[in-house]
């Protein structure tokens, strides 16, 4: 088990060396650094100073290796709208963006798992009809249209729900959350909801996929055949065997919500990392753009890394075979 | 007894995808919104881009309202006095042109890619499809803003973000279907008979890939109209001089806040109905060219 | 009385294509400790029997006629619920593939306990307790290890021991095993017939052998119905059947087996193939692959009785007068 962590984490450490000589190239090699790296306002003498403080005149493997000391350090160059490091402020707005991660993802697998079984399990009776008939929809609307549509419905017509920003924060360990008080959840609850329906319609039919499989198998007409409550039968045989494969999409689609919230970010205003990508891209405030790549990047990686892992540890004819490997 | 009548595939395909109504009104609706957006000009009460039919006190009228000169707004006015309706059918002509623009070159390039590396197999193989499951491992949003912050905006740079983004995708599924074929025994008797290797590939193995990829190319140009429409409401996709209906959508949301509805609400209609459509078709499509599901 | 008295049971699929017959008119009884062997080819509706039995006939499919008397009680008046203690307590049943009947991902223990605390109340302990003693039942050594194990773990041979293992667990009246050896080794499948014969006579449990093969029957059954196209073409003892066959087409399945060809020519075969259960036709439906079949086999067979043991739908049969008489 040990070998298979460890093999897991070398690869890791490659492919995040890979992706960042990727990075490097695009940034350093395509186009001209000077323009990516400096300030566009900043004047000759200026450049000159910055630039061989960068050391944009040294070769290339030479600016390779300092470009990667830099980044492990966590200076990816200052941000040209705010003049203070690029990594600084996406940290500071990264919180922001996880919560609103994490709760769009709880609402999607407390939705989404249970809809799919009872869908899955009958799959020609009426609610399991209309329960696919939305989930066709939940992801066919685009996610900003369906943020309108919530805007419109809930902030101007019903007036319930605050239409931007975050509202009041609390402090939990220190880190600012939304979710432990009323106004904060009142902006939150738009926002989650609009981030969480495309994924709860995927998990809806994978769920229902996966179920529908799994009553077919020899596996399931056994349990019954020994007398088991059809309860058991589906939400420890059936839920069991289908929890794999579904873990390992919510692991890898929850680097996919973290992009998606830069459009939700975008339509409620919320402070987070997608916002503030969208913000430096339309006052080309380029270091922020690299530093916000790296740093999806490595996120990307290491949820790669911890799906595989969970995945070994529940499937037991992985694990154990892992084992002897 | 009797013997079965034997039906071209395409007869079987077309009965079978027309057992789902669901599906078949998708497609009754796609070939409606096809028509809307060719025939735009010609249907449109007003050209919204000619600037002389304008009338700036024309501008915010709500739907059914009626122009100074008379002109009735069946879906209301925008705030430059153009009518939703003509801006909804320019608009579908560009969301439409643009999808399925960049569908079909991605479809090309991922196929010739594709192609390639199953054919070749070995080192060119691997690297190809390291890359392609790399490209494939980021949400394709991520993609798309990245390159657009480096390329900037206009009509190519987006077809270009959008071709880059998808283009992964059918090279793996070409060479998932090419590589099953390239062991079947047909590929190895046209080898032995010398055939040129273009020719086993386009005529052999090629029309054995196509129906997986058709099933994905549909549910794909769904999948770029709603990115591209996502790019413009960012205000990182078409230029103003080109509306698609997200960039229709992105001009209203200022208004939807003081009650304007229709400026956002109904482009944003459109943009829907077409996606659920073609998702519709694409779905029987599926399931009706799927060998597993064959009863 | 028999344990299990299966009267003119017909279930019926109703497909789209058409309505399936897979079991039309099928009646046989079995006794306490005793082994009926239900032997056809595929097709011909003997794992239908099985799973109508069990009440576990799932739509397009369900029991059109017929009576299922367990103990004296009809099963088929009872609740879905009432059916569902019943399974695994009163009746178990023996799957094919014991790699699919055995859930991967959970462990042997969790398997076997739940079947003892679905249908008693019990403690864990106690019925992880019932679970070594039945491992120890079937032969199954180190049964402490086999339990903290899972299926993949663990050989064909042994898998279809704990199936049977778990067949056992709650002391059922009736045992249906189908097919439970088909899948596996040859010397494998000598020994777990061997040991299922013990285990029924030990227990006093009825035991219904489904397969095809008809060798198979031979050494292991009291008793072999025959099945063909839904229904019983013949049964009775199995030595007096084996050796006096009166159906045409039991007497095809024994002259096609193996052990009883000579060497070097070539294998007797029944001629023809099974018909197609959706296209049915009215009549015998083995009459097209009979040659004693003439205009008579155009109206399907009633079952009649030759002897006070064997019961035979044909209206040709090999001997019309059996002298063979064997009570046993």
């Amino acid at each position: 088990m040990i070998v298979f962590i460890i093999r897991r984490l070398l690869q890791s450490v490659v492919a995040l060396l890979i992706m960042s000589v990727l990075i490097f190239v695009g940034v350093y090699a395509i186009g001209n650094p000077v323009d990516i790296l400096i300030n566009p306002q900043a004047d000759q003498i200026e450049i000159a100073r910055v630039t061989a403080a960068l050391g944009l005149d040294q070769p290339l493997w030479v600016q390779y290796w300092e470009f990667l000391k830099h980044a492990l350090s966590g200076n990816l160059g200052r941000s040209f709208a705010q003049n203070v490091p690029a990594m600084q402020l996406i940290l500071e707005r990264m919180p922001a963006t996880v919560e609103l991660a994490l709760c769009a993802m709880v609402i999607a697998v407390a939705l989404g798992i249970p809809l799919g079984l009872v869908a899955g399990m009958k799959p020609d009776s009426w609610y399991s009809k209309t329960i696919m008939a939305g989930s066709i929809l939940g992801f066919s609307l685009p996610t900003f249209w369906v943020g309108l549509v919530l805007i419109m419905v809930f902030s101007v017509m019903l007036g319930w729900l605050p239409s931007t920003g975050r509202g009041q924060t609390t402090l939990l360990f220190g880190v600012p959350v939304s979710f432990l008080n009323w106004d904060g959840l009142t902006h939150l609850a738009m926002p989650a909801l609009n981030l969480a329906l495309f994924k709860l319609s995927l998990l809806i039919r994978l769920t229902r996929a996966g179920t529908r499989e799994a009553m077919l198998q020899d596996y399931v007409k056994f349990a019954r055949a020994k007398g088991l409550p059809m309860r058991r039968v589906v939400l420890v045989h059936v839920l069991k065997n289908i929890m794999i494969p579904i873990v390992t999409v919510i692991g890898l689609e929850f680097g996919s919500v973290i992009a998606f919230a830069i459009v939700t970010e975008s339509i409620f205003a919320w402070p987070g990392m997608g916002k503030l990508l969208i913000d430096s891209i339309n006052v080309l405030d380029r270091p922020v753009i690299v530093a916000y790549v790296l740093i999806i990047v490595f996120m990307f990686v290491l949820i790669n890394l911890v799906v595989d892992l969970l995945y070994s540890a529940l499937d037991p004819r992985v694990r154990l075979s892992e084992m002897t490997a | 007894m009797s013997v079965a009548v034997e039906r071209s595939p395409f007869a079987r395909i077309a009965s079978d995808f027309a057992a789902s109504r669901l599906a078949l009104s998708g497609l009754a609706v796609l070939a409606l919104i096809l028509l809307a957006a060719i025939a735009a000009p010609l249907i449109s009460p007003q050209n919204p881009y000619d600037l002389a039919q304008l009338d700036i006190m024309d501008s915010k009228i709500p739907p059914g309202g009626v122009s100074a000169d008379g002109m009735r707004f069946w879906l209301g006015s925008d705030d430059q006095g153009r009518d939703m309706l003509s801006a909804i059918f320019y608009g579908l002509r560009i969301s439409l042109g643009v999808g399925v623009l960049s569908t079909l070159a991605a479809l090309a390039i991922g196929l010739v890619i594709g192609l390639t590396a199953a054919w070749f197999g070995g080192w060119v193989e691997t690297v190809i499809m390291r890359l392609v499951d790399i490209q494939l491992s980021f949400p394709s949003i991520l993609i798309a803003l990245v390159l657009l912050a480096v390329l900037g905006q206009g009509v190519d740079k987006i077809v270009i973000a959008l071709v880059a983004v998808q283009w992964a995708y059918y090279a793996r599924t070409v060479r998932g279907a090419a590589l099953v074929e390239r062991n079947k025994e047909y590929v190895e008797a046209a080898q032995c008979l010398a055939l040129p290797t273009r020719r086993i590939l386009f005529h052999h193995v090629l029309p054995n890939c196509l129906p997986p990829l058709i099933v994905i190319a549909t549910v794909q140009v769904a999948h770029a109209i709603a990115l591209e429409a996502t790019l413009s409401f960012l205000g990182l996709g078409m230029p103003i001089t080109s509306p698609s209906l997200g960039l229709l959508i992105a001009n209203g949301f200022t208004h939807l806040l003081s009650g304007k509805y229709w400026i956002s609400f109904f482009p944003g209609l459109a943009l829907l109905v077409t996606i659920v459509a073609i998702n519709l078709v694409g779905d029987q499509l599926r399931d009706v060219l799927n060998p597993r599901l064959q009863k | 009385m028999p344990v299990l008295a299966v009267e003119n049971l017909k279930t019926h699929y109703f497909t789209r294509a058409g309505v399936v017959k897979a079991v039309d008119d099928v009646s046989f009884k079995v006794d306490s400790g005793k082994v009926l062997g239900l032997v056809g080819e595929s097709g011909s509706g003997k794992s239908v029997t099985g799973f109508s039995i069990m009440g576990l006939v799932d739509p397009p499919g369900r029991i059109v006629a017929g009576r299922i008397v367990l103990e004296g009680h009809d099963l088929r008046a009872r609740s879905d619920d009432a059916m569902r203690r019943l399974r695994g307590d009163r009746i178990a049943m023996i799957f094919q593939d014991p790699m699919m009947t055995l859930n991967p991902v959970l462990r042997i223990d969790t398997q076997m306990i739940e079947t003892v605390l679905a249908h008693r109340p019990s403690s864990r302990s106690a019925a992880r307790d019932l679970a070594r003693a039945a491992l120890g039942r079937v032969g199954i050594p180190a049964p402490d290890e086999r339990l903290e194990a899972y299926p993949h773990q663990l050989s064909g041979g042994m898998r279809q021991r704990v199936a049977i293992a778990i067949a056992l667990l709650n002391d059922p009246r009736v045992i249906i095993a189908d097919e439970p050896t088909t899948a596996l080794d040859v010397t494998i499948q000598a020994q777990i017939l061997y040991e299922m014969q013990k285990l029924a006579r030990e227990t006093g449990a009825a035991l219904i052998w489904i397969t095809h093969d008809l060798s198979v029957v031979a050494g292991l059954a009291d008793e072999v119905c025959v099945m063909y196209a839904g229904r019983v073409v013949e049964s009775g003892p199995t030595e007096s059947l084996l050796d006096g066959p009166l159906h045409p087409y039991t007497a095809g399945l024994i002259a096609s087996i193996p052990s009883r060809n000579q060497r070097g020519k070539p294998l007797a075969q029944i001629p023809g193939m099974t018909p197609s259960l959706l296209r049915l036709k009215p009549g015998c439906a083995f009459r097209e692959r009979c040659a004693r079949a003439d205009g008579a086999c155009m109206n399907a067979p009633e079952i009649t009785r030759p002897t006070t043991v064997r019961t035979l739908r044909c209206f040709h049969p090999l001997v019309t007068q059996p002298t063979v008489d064997h009570l046993l």
